[in-house]
């Protein structure tokens, strides 16, 4: 039992990392996803990787696992039809939403109307009422109910919400409503907003349940199908599941709370990073997750993701935490096109996907791409080694002129470097809002790069940023299932805690706290983490009294037992608001929620050191090509990764390839490998 | 007018900049000004500011044009009404409408502008107004309906120094905020503006850094010209040569018993410019219903109305005001003379939008959508806490309404939502928290949209039950005239307000009205008004509407204004709805272009207080305003 499975199920492949707990050493294997059911894959990967390793599938203690299922069931519109539940009143909860229409003025001309995620004509009024302080103003009318809930059962619900107006402050209506539903609706997940989302803010707090409620029974049958098949595979492997912000979870309470996987894929690609830099001696990150139609880009300090209590998914934005990731549509099929009227250069957020791709994937695309400027500046070679399919760069730069035609610019390459510059400045943008519009200065941090298109834009990008070094993982394209492999197991407990300090005790407070710590140990208890491996942590959101959001403040498990907690944290709320908004006031405290994390100890797994070979690369040139870089034609080395030795130096302009991702190296630049393999781009000081 | 102190005095030198960096820059000016309204939603205090995000953000080139924003600040003018020096750390403020040629356009809108410097040179400006719930005066909320002059709307500050070279003005500060109401709001919201301003200052710095002075400003110019080179296709494109459009709208009525007043615009194209001439506006009212209207927010709203449909990605900016040639008659409703109240000018601010969709959808069907939720209708509601552990204590809500957006060539209008960029409703559990209310019911009424081949949105019924004594002021229109349909849509319905008392009685509430007492255990129905339809409702697919009636969206009885025969379970009777969609066709002959639901003023007037329980405003009444303004 001494090996340790990490699986991450993308888009396109499925990415297993099988790591041998005792010495460190890994393998890996990639298989293509299948999307109809995504534990295909898993278990044909499973297969090849221990035929890979010489295992046998019963050596797998661990299987971790990063999922795309709840994402995708959102994004394609495939969830469970959903019942809800209201207070009387709230019925088009859902239907008014925030009214919020986003654009400028005018925005609303065009503007899609949106549909609920749980339709209007199965949403049914609770006769009942609690009131802000959680003293029941009206009981509940269980008849009226049970009548109600036999209605949308006739409907065909596959899952049921419940969300009561102030249930944060008392879930005694939600609670019996859910037994009520166990009589009448028997077999059909019942999700309450005052498990899911104990807070105030009564839309937010009902999509996201109801997010939930839409995503349950399509993960719940998928996490059970895994564990079948891993079953009669013969691999008695535990299953956790990575959550969106970066800890795994039993499948248990995976399959209750699915809204906390939506950012799973994403989670591990940042785990990953933390893991690969931490290798390479760095804790301040920018990571850089550059695909084929979006960019994920996140902020880790000393080592930890900043997480973020919302999570983004297609339009929708529900409040589960997650690492705090901002996806631009600015990835390698981003199509590049002019509008006529003002004949401005716009990128995106429409991509070519994967059917027919970038113009220079042969298969029928003509829409200029970002990946078709990277072959027409010949940053990406017509003959990838390992690749398996060769670029058509007559095609890339047929589609490339068209921007030129309509741009009036000189020739194809001019507008591809026009396409690059603009795709730079979108992810320049989202990264801006991770560091800098969050009061961090990007210059504090390396750049970790990767995705299949993230090492060709991150030297780009770290020159902008000031962000050095880039770092480069090896083999980019399955850092995430590194990250599947490399994390703990985490909990997280929390409630809604109004209160300003004047109207709140230190005792108080304590013992919220110490509960919630309680209830968050109990699954890392069942999971058999011993008591000494288990870390507690506690957040609470603070805020003047009379603003509208909060900012968490960290407190460390010591500062519990501290009777002046209260003032510690209100002066550290007082400079985390200066950092953020350059200023702070005079103004009372108030506590918004409390919350308790509890993770454990991370698994130890090494890097494998990579062979000494001093800083001559030329052992890994391949040849030279033509690229066509600040605006000038230049040669460029052509490097193998795999024949990178530890020590080498590859100096700019040079471009290293490798079965998935190609990194360029701009001129005047140089990137070092490392002893475990990462390339580390710096300015080249000579 | 004011002296800008600059300590290096050699010009920006200009230089050709490639079009891809212009690109860039573009995008690097929206990313600043998103995050000047983060910062401010982010730490504002007051529900206006932080949860409805009624403020708008603009930054402007070294002439005070704006590049990226949406308002209407007219940095010159601005200054020129300053006399004083600017010098690098200086942040100016004013409440004045009268001061700065209506950017804001009354004294509850607090503007921030700030004066941009790179190496010892103006680069540009930051400016940022946000609504204060109050500013003093004569009511809580500060927009008396009954006022005359603004003087009665709460304390008006002149183009003043907040900060001189870095250095904050207390004094002046602990002035201004002793004559309002609720001051640690008013303290906090002035600081997020000032925060505001300044994060877009060092962005602009961080630019010029980057890309170079002479290239930032540069690029500056071409993004102006990009933008009058794109209105003026636009104009040429879509707007007739050699015809003269007009189109009428109303506000319902003063607060004061008279109304409705009338807005009046007509466009038409001279010598490759637009004119947009409100001649047969009424004069200005006695209340405060009056609305300043600056010249260059009304080119913007044109501008931004038209170029939403063909480039949204666009930077908004004002390269294009050369084009467009907006005349306001002085002493107007649109540009009353001072001191003219102006407190309850929403109504007019929201009309003008609707009088765009009427002129330019006459010749242009892309652009014809039907009238909606043109304004932001308000809640004010205080008092001292009786009873709890807050009592004694003072509490003073705002509240923006919403309602039916319009039905769109694009489709049906949302119900509920707003018309005005970033606003967003308040979390009912967040009103109750802090407010003495239990808000009983929030929903979109049913039929209050205007059917049509797309439906308009629907109004909003909120029904507040007061838990404390205390007083509620109320500004709302279309009470009186219908939210219009076009193309054979019909009109929306209209908003109402009633109130069923404790003690068991029910009262209706007008439209506009302050100093209405209201009692611990009282229940307020404050009803939003609907979006008119577009496209013949007869043409609607049936099972849609179907669905609606099911969804209880649209009532069955409403079903039949679609021609739209419903079945006991609420399923198509398809037959039946063939044959009554053929002989409600024959009855109403051609479609309309503009269905306002009315044939003539005094016909609605005639109908009113069957209609509507209140009395018809009766007609206005034009003091002939102090004659020796006018030279």
């Amino acid at each position: 039992m001494a090996y340790r499975l990490g699986v991450d199920v993308g888009g396109t492949f499925t990415d297993l990392l099988l790591i041998d707990e005792e010495t460190g050493h890994t393998f890996r294997a990639k298989t293509p996803s299948t999307s109809e059911d995504q534990s295909k894959a898993v278990l044909t990967g499973i297969d090849r990787i221990c035929k890979l390793a010489g295992i046998e599938p019963r050596e797998i203690g661990q299987l971790l696992h990063g999922t795309t299922v709840a994402t995708n069931a959102v994004l394609e519109g495939k969830g469970a039809l959903v019942g809800l539940v209201t207070t009387l009143g709230y019925r088009q909860v859902l239907q008014i939403a925030r009214s919020y229409v986003p654009g400028g003025l005018g925005g609303w001309i065009v503007w899609p109307k949106p549909t609920p995620l749980a339709r209007l004509e199965h949403t049914v009024e609770a006769l009942e009422r609690v009131d802000t302080r959680g003293a029941v103003l009206r009981e509940l009318d269980e008849d009226d109910l049970a009548a109600k809930l036999a209605a949308l059962g006739e409907a065909g619900i596959e899952a049921l919400t419940v969300s009561l107006i102030n249930s944060f402050a008392n879930p005694i209506h939600e609670q019996a409503i859910a037994a009520i539903a166990a009589e009448v609706l028997p077999g059909v997940p019942v999700s309450l907003s005052s498990q899911v989302l104990p807070e105030i803010r009564e839309y937010e707090r009902t999509i996201t349940t109801v997010l939930n409620s839409y995503v349950r029974p399509i993960v719940g049958r998928y996490l059970a199908s895994l564990e079948t098949q891993l079953h009669s595979a013969g691999v008695p492997a535990k299953l956790h599941v990575l959550r969106s912000d970066g800890g795994l979870q039993s499948i248990g309470t995976a399959e209750a709370v699915p809204v906390t996987l939506l950012m799973s894929g994403p989670a591990g690609g940042v785990s990953g990073a933390v893991w690969a830099a931490k290798q390479a001696g760095y804790e301040n990150l920018l990571t850089l997750d550059m695909g084929g139609t979006s960019t994920d880009v996140a902020l880790v300090e000393h080592g930890v993701p900043r997480i973020g209590r919302d999570t983004l998914v297609g339009d929708l934005t529900v409040r589960a935490s997650s690492v705090d990731v901002r996806t631009v549509g600015a990835g390698g099929g981003s199509i590049a096109h002019v509008p006529e009227l003002t004949r401005a250069l716009r990128v995106g957020p429409q991509s070519a996907g994967a059917d027919p791709g970038p113009a220079a994937y042969g298969r029928g695309g003509e829409e200029p791409t970002v990946t078709d400027a990277n072959v027409v500046l010949g940053y990406l070679p017509p003959q990838l080694i390992g690749g398996e399919m060769a670029l058509d760069v007559g095609a890339a730069e047929r589609a490339v002129q068209k921007i030129a035609d309509a741009m009036g610019l000189p020739d194809a390459r001019t507008a591809a470097a026009g396409i690059i510059d603009i795709v730079n400045e979108n992810m320049f943008g989202a990264l801006r809002l991770v560091s800098v519009q969050q009061g961090y200065d990007p210059r504090d941090f390396a750049l970790v790069a990767f995705g299949g298109a993230g090492p060709l834009h991150a030297n780009a990008l770290a020159r902008l940023m000031g962000s050095w070094p880039v770092i480069v993982p090896p083999s980019p394209g399955v850092l995430c299932a590194y990250g599947d492999a490399t994390t703990s197991l985490r909990n997280e407990t929390s409630r809604t805690f109004i209160r300003r300090f004047s109207e709140t005790t230190y005792g108080e407070v304590h013992n919220a706290l110490a509960e919630l710590e309680t209830e968050a140990r109990v699954n890392l208890d069942v999971e058999g983490v011993p008591r000494d491996q288990q870390h507690v942590m506690f957040q609470v959101d603070i805020r003047y009294h009379g603003q509208g959001f909060e900012v968490p403040v960290d407190v460390a498990s010591e500062m519990l037992s501290e009777p002046d907690l209260l003032d510690v944290v209100g002066a550290r709320f007082d400079d985390e608001h200066r950092r953020l908004f350059l200023f702070s006031l005079d103004a009372e405290h108030e506590l918004v929620n409390l919350r308790a994390v509890v993770t454990a100890s991370p698994p130890r797994v090494e890097a494998v050191a990579l062979a000494e070979g001093g800083a001559d690369a030329s052992a890994a040139m391949t040849g030279r090509t033509t690229i066509f870089i600040d605006g000038a034609e230049a040669s460029a080395g052509l490097y193998d990764r795999a024949a990178l030795r530890a020590g080498n130096v590859v100096a700019g302009p040079a471009i290293v390839t490798e079965m998935d991702a190609t990194t360029l190296v701009l001129t005047g630049h140089i990137a070092t490998v490392d002893p475990v393999g990462n390339l580390i781009i710096r300015p080249d000081a000579a | 007018m004011a002296t800008i102190i600059e300590t290096a005095t050699a010009p920006i030198e200009r230089v050709t900049v490639d079009p891809v960096t212009v690109d860039v820059i573009e995008n690097a000016l929206r990313n600043a000004r998103q995050e000047m309204d983060a910062i401010l939603f982010r730490t504002a205090m007051s529900p206006g500011i932080r949860e409805q995000h009624d403020e708008f953000p603009l930054i402007a080139n070294p002439e005070g044009l704006m590049v990226v924003g949406q308002f209407g600040l007219s940095i010159p003018a601005f200054l020129d009404g300053y006399d004083g020096e600017v010098s690098d750390g200086d942040i100016l403020f004013t409440s004045d409408p009268y001061a700065c040629d209506g950017a804001i356009s009354h004294a509850n809108d607090w503007l921030i502008v700030m004066p941009i410097y790179f190496e010892g040179r103006v680069v540009g400006w930051a400016a940022q107004f946000g609504h204060m719930t109050d500013v003093g005066g004569k009511v809580p909320g500060s927009l008396p309906t009954d006022a005359t002059q603004i003087f009665e709307e709460g304390i008006l500050v002149p183009p003043t120094k907040l900060y001189s070279k870095g250095q904050l003005n207390e004094e002046m500060l602990e002035l201004i905020l002793n004559n309002v109401r609720m001051k640690d709001w008013n303290r906090s919201d002035l600081n997020a503006l000032v925060a505001a301003c300044r994060n877009a200052g060092r962005r602009i710095q961080e630019l010029c850094r980057r890309f170079g002075t002479g290239s930032y400003i540069s690029t500056l110019d071409a993004l102006l010209e990009r933008n009058f080179q794109a209105i003026k296709k636009l104009i040429e494109t879509t707007i007739p040569a050699d015809e003269k459009l007009e189109f009428t709208d109303y506000l319902c009525d003063d607060g004061m018993g008279y109304g409705p007043y009338k807005i009046h615009c007509s466009m038409w194209r001279e010598e490759g410019r637009l004119i947009l001439d409100f001649e047969g506006t009424d004069p200005q009212s006695m209340g405060s219903i009056n609305y300043y209207l600056n010249e260059s927010l009304y080119k913007m709203f044109f501008g931004t109305y038209m170029i939403s449909v063909f480039d949204p990605q666009i930077l908004w900016n004002d390269g294009f005001y050369p084009l467009v040639d907006v005349r306001i008659p002085a002493g107007s409703l649109l540009k009353p003379r001072y001191p003219a109240a102006l407190s309850c000018r929403t109504h007019g601010l929201g009309r003008i939008f609707d009088i765009l969709a009427g002129l330019l959808g006459q010749r242009q069907p892309d652009f014809l959508c039907a009238a909606g939720f043109s304004s932001s209708p308000h809640l004010m509601y205080s008092g001292n806490y009786t009873e709890g552990d807050r009592a004694g204590e003072w509490f003073q809500l705002y509240q923006i309404g919403f309602g039916g957006i319009p039905a769109r060539p694009f489709g049906d209008g949302p119900d509920g939502y707003s018309l005005w960029p970033s606003f967003t409703n308040v979390p009912n559990e967040f009103l109750e928290a802090y407010f003495p209310l239990v808000i009983e019911r929030y929903e979109t009424v049913a039929d209050s949209g205007g059917p049509g081949f797309f439906r308009g949105g629907n109004g909003v019924d909120v029904a507040y039950r007061f838990l404390e004594p205390g007083e509620i002021s109320i500004h709302d229109d279309r009470w009186f005239t219908y939210p219009w349909g076009v193309s054979g849509g019909l009109p929306g319905g209209r908003s109402r307000k009633w109130l069923e008392r404790a003690s068991g009685t029910t009262e209706v509430v007008p439209s506009k009205c302050d100093h209405i007492k209201v009692h611990k255990g009282d229940l307020l129905h404050y009803v939003t008004w609907g979006g008119g339809g577009w496209g013949d409702p007869y043409d609607r697919d049936a099972d849609l509407v179907a669905k609606e009636v099911r969804q209880g969206l649209v009532s069955s009885a409403g079903a039949r204004r679609y021609g739209v025969v419903l079945s006991a379970e609420s399923e198509v009777d398809a037959a039946a709805t063939t044959v009554l969609r053929e002989r409600l066709r024959l009855e109403r002959g051609e479609k309309k272009l503009f269905d306002r639901g009315f044939e003539s003023v005094d016909e609605l007037r005639g109908r009113c207080l069957a209609e509507t329980g209140l009395p018809a405003p009766r007609p206005p009444v034009f003091r002939q305003l102090a004659a020796a303004h006018d030279e």
